[in-house]
């Protein structure tokens, strides 16, 4: 329902002209010979050459012959064409034309190979190597090395960067680009070139190993077959894969990855190349993350709780629609609906109009964290169809204020975008958080120091914004009052641009598509009437509840009180939301889930949902950007929500129209965006409402705390060596707070808050003062049901 | 162990840059003279100090052949073997030491005491064939005068460069790479005879440069 | 040398004073008068005065240093630097350590002078880590100089302010190609840079910056003191000036001749004491091992940058290293390859790979295996680093081998035809004669 228009149009720079292999070609001035001489189809061979790395001139295997550099001179050598750029005039002869150039790349070619073991056929990249394919296309066929007798340089095999990256040294070509991907674009160089000369390698330090959420970049990047991961090394070869372009579902960045199955199962993933969104770029949790879907839990037909027995058994599928039907019926709109916020748009607009047509309710919410009404007032009025902020606005913005948003962890093509503005133009990033963190220092960002709770506050104190401003607010601000009414003041006063980011790849999706209580799909809102009657006609239905329903926390507290008889669950964890077993078991369960989950064993009708993998779909990344992907595999085991919704309302007698994702993209397009007037964006002022959790006094610590990259969610189940890569539970406090608790670095400390305790290590960081930071998840340290939420009250001190 | 002094010494390096990373190869020699190699207790005091990770200032330590990786004797002796040198007697030299105390190249005799090395061109040509001990020149060498120089090394006698001071161990001259004077620069002559040949020459033929204009 | 205004063959200039008393101490060397004298004279007038004098570049490439100087855009409002490369490690050269050793503070001087007429306020200078005696002269020298107010602040009242650092190494040849020294003095990993931009434009911390070798700073003193066209006296009509020439090998008096560029080798052996006794020159090399070899055809070349260019190698740094008929020219020139790969700094294919595999040929030829075709693969391998490689230590790589092959091929097949080296290894060392050997 919201789009934003690729904005393809490149504002013509100045350009120039020069020859290449006797062909004219004009390019944008400083653009590189080697890609200039794409222009006209001529393919240069390349190693250490990537378009979106620094140039190296290292590998010296894209030299060409430039009789001329403009000026009338030519250049004495050949010269790297990676490195060269154009200028007015020159001319440039390659491979294709010039005996020096195409001697020279021999040269280089066959020295590459002198030392590269024959091990192709083995080898995971073969059949997708650079090396190979150039070795091919512009080198020699045999090897006067071996025929002179020349002994190999040989190095043990192979060796573990990190848990999940594995480095083959001899097939090493050093060309760099992993070490560069990983200073310049990752800013994590925890992987160098170490030794010299023939000796020359990548390595790590002893015991600093390779642990960069971005890590594996470089083993897609790397020109040979020299990087690998512990997941993909020695499962497939690249012809036998089956390649499909998707969307990454574990965050909000709309993503790019290529999907490579082989016989119904997927065997890696990788980064699509997408300029506009991710680039070329993914986070380790987007790459490897994907054999969650096919863990032993996996639910492969319905179920239905037997009334005799009071188990759960295998249903059909009719059988199954029919008891949720009949289930949903009994509870005369009593009901509760949570989607989760992991949906394709197309299962959200099923969800909400299941919720508004079947059910005939308004007490639908995806929100399974802290939330308030403050926030759904915001998202009503300043997210919902809005394309405010690119990631291409992110690279031209003078400043990038982040509020409640750690970038590296929540949004991690977010942060590769700031931190390339950073290095390119000196984008200036500030941070109101507790934490100066480490994602923070390499966008060599400010931070003000900010208790959580008081960031309304700081942002409104901050000066010098206007329209070159992008303020971008983390989801997290919906548990501190008054935080998302300022964002929206500010903005609104300053010019500057603002934008939501949260944490889930369905998260925006569901906005758009009205997963909430008091928002209709399209941005219509519940209050308007016009909007209801414009839905309701689009709909052909006779009317639109017009009461707000309920929002997660209400619906919670409604099953516990009994004002609830049944809940459509979906993708919740419900420790989230703090919802009780002995509710559930009261109510009439409806769950659709791809995994067996703790709610699952308690429902009545449990229905086995398609992963993104399985079926068609479209994510709604943070932009607003529309990401549609295909399906991938093909499994007849599990359906999309849209089919089981339509199957349950079908047999409820309440249809809701189309039965397929695309049939329910057709129907978003028809239904289209509200154009009438939005609701108004929130006014709360600071503490006037409570998210439910104990708010700080100003004298105790206060807890600040969100989820790292890696974390215990259940969506990176199944890679141990993925898992081995995420970043140890610590608990963070700056060394003032720590020595008023008695405790030094490397301590073990216990953690007190609201919900009880957890000890952990200790580590001093830089945290504002009277703030204890510790990770809102992590495996066995899930500090959000074992302590509380951000902004709670703690105490901290020595464990025993 | 690295220790507070240590520490401050290294960051005491480190502020002599306009950017402190520009301490790191002298860092890194005061890390040889404590530890008596670089170690990863080193390489991560050196990451700290510069706010750089153990991965860069190991690839740093692994570049430059002075850095150790395993411990280095009391007198690192080095034997120029560049192509001079080797043909005018280095190669006898390094072989005849080799066998003479039974160590392979850069190993280290079991006392502890001498890390033999063949080295690249020292910029002493004029004396061939060279060697170095812990870095100071010993002009002018044979195979039997190596195996003198070495014996008396192990033996703890007072061995003086040939165009410097008394030798002092390896980890004190680590110390003055890393910029801290250890008082001996007066010791030692200012140039060895064929440093002065050219001059002695002139002086005898009476040859100078023209008289300039301050002059 | 065609224009020396009388008839001194040596000219000790550099070397003036290296057999007085302690002459490593400020009080031994003077007061700095020249750079006393520069600071009554514009930064400019200090650069044109260079410029005219017609100096080149001591390091090996022979570039006009006034010329580098002015290159320095003094609009940049980054601090400029100058870094003084004393790295010396070019097999052969062995001229700035002992000036460094004996007359330290000419080069400080230098540096002070130098650095006034770029208007940097801070200078480097980076001596290669192996050479402890005069990293301590040096280290003292600028102590002694700041002491004595030649650094610092103000320094003699004329506003002007300047530090020096000295940085020492650790060993790696590459660090003497500017680029690659820069990346040591900002402590990584020795490998060139991206030309460009150039150093002069973005050197040091990406700020404007003179990179020259130490003769070439210490020359400035002289050059202020005296004036351009006493520079310029001396020397050739393009190679202006006096040098350190430093002969070494089989000569009879191995050592440091300061002379008027466009000498020749011919007249430095007599000055020598000839080759030594009972044996003649078989082949040299003019400036260090990465200039081409010559051979006693060429003993007349003038030893000028043209000159020596014009004979098919080059000046370098006028490291000349003598061999007589005793030396087996494979043998030498494998040990050189095998320098080259040792020191390859491995960014850059040609370079580390091509080491590999030149040095892995030509042992095997040494030890008389191969065939006469393995001499044309040489050639051809050497083909493919030179002006292929990312820096000139790849190119200098070459220069032994295809200038050796060009001279004494016949002796690279006699290794063949015999099945092995056909020289005396003892006949070539010093104490072969001298019965100092065992
Ligand atoms: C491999 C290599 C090694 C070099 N080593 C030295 C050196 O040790 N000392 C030096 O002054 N120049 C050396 N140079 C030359 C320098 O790059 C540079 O040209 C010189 O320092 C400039 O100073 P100048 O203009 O005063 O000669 C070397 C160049 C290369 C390519
Ligand atoms: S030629 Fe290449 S590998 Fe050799 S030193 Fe230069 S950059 Fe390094
Ligand atoms: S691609 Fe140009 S040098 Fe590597």
């Amino acid at each position: 329902m919201t789009a934003t228009q690729d904005a393809g149009a490149v504002v013509k720079s100045d350009e120039v002209t020069l020859t290449i292999d006797g062909i004219q070609v004009s390019v944008p001035k400083d653009t590189l010979v080697i890609r200039a001489a794409e222009e006209i189809g001529v393919q240069i061979p390349r190693f250490c050459d990537h378009p979106l790395l620094e140039p190296v001139g290292a590998c010296r295997q894209c030299l060409v012959d430039v009789p001329d550099a403009g000026n009338g001179r030519g250049f004495p050598k050949p010269q790297a064409s990676c490195t060269l750029p154009v200028a007015e005039g020159m001319v440039v002869n390659t491979q294709a034309t010039s005996p020096v150039a195409d001697k020279s790349q021999q040269g280089v070619m066959e020295f590459l190979l002198i030392n590269h073991p024959l091990d192709c056929p083995v080898c995971d990249k073969g059949g997708e190597c650079p090396l190979q394919n150039q070795a091919m296309s512009n080198g020699r066929g045999e090897s006067r090395f071996a025929e002179s007798g020349g002994v190999k340089r040989t190095f043990p095999k192979p060796i573990n960067l990190s848990p999940q990256v594995l480095l083959d040294r001899e097939r090493c070509i050093v060309c760099q680009r992993c070490t560069r991907f990983s200073a310049e674009i990752a800013g994590d160089p925890f992987i160098e070139l170490i030794e010299r000369g023939a000796q020359q390698q990548i390595g790590i330090a002893e015991g600093a190993e390779f642990l960069s959420y971005f890590s594996g970049n470089t083993i897609q990047i790397c020109p040979v077959g020299a990087l690998t991961s512990a997941a993909y090394r020695f499962r497939s070869r690249p012809f036998d894969l089956v390649s499909t372009p998707s969307i990454t579902e574990h965050d909000a960045s709309g993503s790019a990855i290529r999907v490579d199955h082989r016989r119904g199962k997927v065997m890696r993933r990788l980064a699509g190349n997408d300029p506009l969104v991710n680039e070329e770029w993914i986070t380790d949790k987007d790459r490897f993350g994907f054999t969650w879907a096919r863990q032993d839990d996996r639910l492969t037909h319905p179920q239905v709780r037997d009334e005799d027995t009071g188990e759960l058994r295998a249903a059909s599928w009719p059988e199954a629609f029919a008891v949720a039907a009949r289930g949903l019926k009994k509870a005369k709109g009593k009901v509760g609906l949570l989607p989760g916020g992991r949906l394709t748009a197309e299962d959200a607009y099923a969800w909400s109009k299941f919720a508004r047509v079947t059910v005939r309710t308004n007490n639908i919410d995806f929100r399974s964290r802290p939330h308030s009404a403050e926030e759904a007032a915001f998202l009503a009025s300043t997210v919902v169809l809005s394309t405010t902020v690119t990631y291409a606005d992110l690279e031209s913005a003078k400043r990038v204020v982040l509020v409640g948003l750690e970038p590296e962890d929540e949004a991690g093509s977010i942060f590769l975008r700031l931190r390339k503005a950073n290095r390119a133009t000196g984008l200036e990033v500030v941070s109101i958080g507790a934490v100066n963190t480490r994602g923070l220092r390499k966008v060599n960002g400010t931070l003000v120091p900010t208790r959580p709770g008081d960031e309304a506050k700081a942002l409104t104190d901050l000066t010098d914004l206007d329209s070159s401003t992008v303020i971008l607010v983390g989801e997290r601000l919906a548990g501190v009052p008054g935080a998302l009414s300022a964002a929206a003041a500010v903005a609104q006063r300053t010019g500057a641009k603002l934008a939501w980011v949260p944490r889930r790849a369905g998260d925006r999706g569901a906005v758009e598509t009205g997963c909430l209580p008091a928002l209709l799909p399209g941005g219509r809102p519940v209050a308007d009437a016009a909007a209801r009657v414009d839905l309701a006609a689009a709909w052909d239905v006779e009317q639109v509840a017009d009461a707000e329903g309920l929002d997660a926390h209400g619906i919670v507290a409604a099953l516990e009180a009994g004002d609830l008889e049944a809940l459509v669950i979906g993708g919740v964890d419900p420790a989230d939301l703090g919802i009780r077993k002995k509710a559930l078991k009261k109510a009439f369960v409806v769950a659709l889930e791809v995994r067996s989950s703790a709610y699952t064993e308690l429902a009545d009708v449990v229905f086995p949902v398609a992963p993104a993998s399985d079926k068609a779909g479209t994510f709604v990344n943070w932009e607003g950007r529309v990401r549609s992907f295909g399906k991938v595999l093909d499994n007849p085991h599990s359906l999309p929500d849209v089919r089981v919704l339509a199957g349950i309302a079908e047999e409820r007698g309440r249809a809701i129209g189309f039965r397929t994702p695309e049939a329910a993209w057709a129907e978003m397009t028809q239904v289209g965006p509200w154009t009438g007037a939005r609701a108004s964006a929130p006014e709360v002022s600071t503490g006037s409402h409570s998210t439910g959790s104990v708010q700080a006094t100003s004298t105790g610590l206060v807890l600040a705390s969100w989820k790292q990259l890696l974390d215990d969610g259940r969506l990176q189940d199944g890679d141990p060596h993925l898992a081995a890569t995420a970043r140890p539970a610590v608990i963070l406090a700056s060394a003032a707070t720590l020595a008023g608790a008695g405790l030094a670095d490397g301590d073990r400390a216990t953690l007190t808050g609201p919900l009880g305790s957890i000890t952990l290590p200790v580590a001093v960081g830089e945290v504002a003062d009277g703030v204890v930071w510790a990770p809102a998840s992590a495996p066995g340290a899930s500090v959000r049901h074992a302590v509380g939420a951000a902004g709670d009250a703690v105490t901290i001190g020595g464990a025993k | 162990m690295i220790d507070q002094k240590t520490r401050d010494e290294l960051a005491e390096i480190a502020a002599r840059y306009p950017e402190k990373r520009s301490g790191l190869l002298p860092m890194l020699h005061l890390v040889q003279s404590v530890l008596g190699q670089v170690t990863p207790e080193g390489i991560e005091a050196c990451a700290e100090i510069l706010e750089i990770t153990p991965a860069e200032v190991s690839g740093v330590a692994t570049f430059y052949t002075m850095y150790k990786r395993r411990p280095v004797g009391d007198y690192h002796v080095g034997v120029c073997t560049n192509t001079l040198c080797a043909v005018m007697g280095g190669d006898a030299i390094f072989a005849r030491l080799k066998d003479h105390l039974d160590v392979g190249n850069d190993e280290t005799t079991e006392d502890g005491k001498v890390s033999l090395e063949h080295i690249e061109c020292n910029a002493a040509c004029d004396y061939a064939p060279v060697m170095m001990v812990n870095w100071e020149f010993m002009d002018n060498q044979t195979p039997s005068s190596a195996v003198q120089l070495v014996d008396d090394l192990r033996a703890g006698k007072e061995v003086r460069s040939t165009r410097g001071p008394k030798i002092c161990t390896w980890r004190e001259a680590e110390r003055v790479l890393a910029g801290f004077s250890d008082g001996l620069v007066d010791e030692g002559p200012a140039a060895g005879e064929a440093s002065l040949v050219g001059l002695k020459l002139a002086a005898d033929k009476g040859w100078t440069a023209p008289k300039g204009a301050d002059q | 040398m065609t224009t020396a205004p009388n008839q001194s063959v040596l000219t000790p200039v550099l070397t003036k004073n290296w057999g007085d008393e302690q002459s490593w101490k400020l009080s031994a060397y003077g007061d700095y008068a020249a750079a006393k004298k520069a600071f009554g004279m514009q930064p400019d007038d200090v650069i044109t005065a260079v410029k005219d004098s017609g100096l080149r570049g001591r390091g090996g490439a022979g570039f006009p240093t006034g010329m580098k100087w002015s290159f320095i855009p003094q609009d940049n409002p980054k601090p400029k630097y100058l870094v003084v490369n004393a790295d010396e490690s070019e097999p052969g050269t062995c001229k700035d350590i002992p000036l460094m050793m004996a007359n330290p503070h000419v080069l400080v001087e230098g540096v002070i002078i130098s650095s006034y007429a770029i208007r940097a306020n801070k200078a480097f200078i980076y001596i290669r880590g192996e050479v402890l005696h005069v990293i301590r002269r040096v280290q003292a020298a600028v102590a002694e100089a700041h002491a004595a107010g030649h650094l610092g602040k103000d320094i003699h009242g004329s506003g002007y302010d300047l530090d020096i650092v000295v940085h020492a190494g650790a060993g790696a040849y590459i660090c003497g190609e500017e680029t690659a020294l820069l990346e040591g003095l900002e402590g990584r990993r020795g490998q060139p840079r991206l030309r460009p931009p150039f150093p002069a434009v973005a050197g040091l911390y990406a700020s404007p910056t003179v990179i020259n070798n130490v003769e070439s700073i210490a020359s400035v003193p002289s050059i202020i003191a005296n004036g351009a066209d006493w520079f310029s006296s001396m020397g050739t009509e393009k190679s202006k000036g006096f040098g350190i020439f430093s002969l070494s090998g089989h000569v009879a008096k191995p050592g440091q001749y300061e002379a008027p560029l466009g000498i020749t080798l011919r007249k430095l052996i007599e000055l020598a004491g000839g080759m030594r006794a009972g044996h003649e020159l078989k082949f040299w090399t003019p400036g260090g091992s990465s200039t081409p070899l010559l051979t006693a055809e060429h003993l007349d070349v003038p030893l000028d940058f043209e000159g020596v260019g014009e004979a098919g190698s080059m000046l370098g740094t006028r490291a000349l290293q003598l061999f007589d008929e005793t030396t087996c020219v494979v043998r030498a020139v494998l040990r050189w390859t095998e320098f080259y790969k040792h020191e390859s700094c491995g960014k850059c294919t040609p370079c580390r790979e091509g080491t590999w595999w030149l040095t892995q040929t030509l042992s095997r030829l040494e030890q008389g295996q191969g065939s006469a075709e393995d001499l044309d693969l040489l050639v051809d391998q050497c083909d493919n680093i030179l002006g292929r490689s990312f820096c000139a230590l790849g190119d200098g790589a070459t220069s032994p081998i295809t200038s050796s092959i060009q001279y004494f091929r016949e002796e690279y097949l006699a290794h063949l035809e015999q099945g092995g080296c056909p020289f005396d290894p003892e006949a070539s060392t010093v104490f072969a004669t001298a019965g100092a050997k065992a």
